[in-house]
């Protein structure tokens, strides 16, 4: 269990992605990007809930600075674990971005109907990969305010 | 194709600022201003003099604003089936966290702090641009919507 100021030198990213190439991917690209940022990874949405919620192996997850999610998982997809993160009033206010393969006009509208926060595509090519994780960082972790973790107790 | 920003401020200064930033940067950016949240909302929904208003790709969005304030706007914004899917971008001089907060709560889509310099305000539209404009997936412009 980390101490409060240990936990606040650090950026939490959850990752909800079941690709394993992906992960490795994302894992390379932020190590790249921002040593600051420590990922963690959920490999579908059931183990993203239990995460959120801090359930079973979870108990000591921290809250998540940003979630990056993936939509087309197995046991429970990302729709469904976005449908609950906005639905929760204690979860809803962490800045959730859509990160999938999917380009189609219906899932980018369901998601910005859901309340995704933002909506980015994959792209095929590694480094427009390692590109598109370098601008998350920049703008979500580098720009954007988020909600203090502390302001949760 | 052009891009349609909405900025819902009411400093005529930084207005300007961000009408020249945003020339500067993205020639395809079609900027509409808002000067309090009424004006805002009735752009929106296309009443009165704003009948023939584009639906924006995205709304920049200040908090102290007369008449109605930014955080009435995003809640009108954020309980319609319609507009809500309009990314909407928070962009205020306020760093407190209860603002923060609270503009998460009511699903703005991102927070952002107005820095003081024009060359830090400048560059915080071109990342809203490289990011929001570039990067992002944005909802498609419908007939219908």
């Amino acid at each position: 269990m980390k101490s409060p100021e240990e936990n606040n030198q650090f950026l939490n990213v959850l990752l909800v992605e079941d690709s394993p190439g992906d992960v490795r991917l994302t894992q390379e690209a932020f190590r790249e990007a921002n040593l600051a940022v420590r990922l963690h990874v959920a490999n579908d949405g059931v183990q993203a809930m239990a995460f959120l919620r801090q359930e079973g192996a979870y108990v000591e997850a921290p809250r998540p600075d940003l979630t990056l999610l993936d939509l087309n998982m197995p046991k429970m997809d990302g729709r469904q674990v976005l449908a609950q993160i906005k639905a929760d009033d204690v979860l809803k206010t962490i800045p959730t971005v859509i990160l999938t393969t999917s380009a189609a006009d219906d899932d980018i509208a369901k998601c910005y109907q859901l309340q995704a926060n933002c909506y980015l595509t994959k792209p095929v090519q590694l480094d427009a990969f390692e590109n598109l994780v370098k601008s998350v960082n920049d703008f979500w972790l580098a720009k954007a305010r988020l909600p203090n973790r502390q302001a949760e107790d | 194709m052009s891009i349609q920003v909405l900025l819902v401020e009411d400093s005529p200064g930084d207005v300007r600022l961000t009408r020249e930033a945003f020339r500067d940067i993205n020639a395809a950016v079609r900027l509409h201003v808002a000067s309090d949240g009424v004006e805002a909302m009735a752009f929106l929904r296309h009443e009165g003099a704003y009948a023939d208003s584009p639906r924006p790709d995205l709304t920049l969005l200040d908090l102290n604003l007369p008449r109605m304030d930014g955080r009435e706007v995003l809640a009108c914004i954020k309980a319609d089936h319609v507009l809500r899917t309009i990314p909407t971008v928070v962009l205020t001089t306020s760093d407190a966290q209860s603002d923060i907060a609270r503009s998460y709560q009511l699903q703005a889509n991102c927070y952002l702090t107005k820095p003081a310099k024009y060359d830090d305000f400048a560059a915080l539209l071109q990342s809203v641009n490289d990011f929001w404009l570039t990067r992002a997936q944005l909802p498609q412009q419908r007939a219908s919507a």
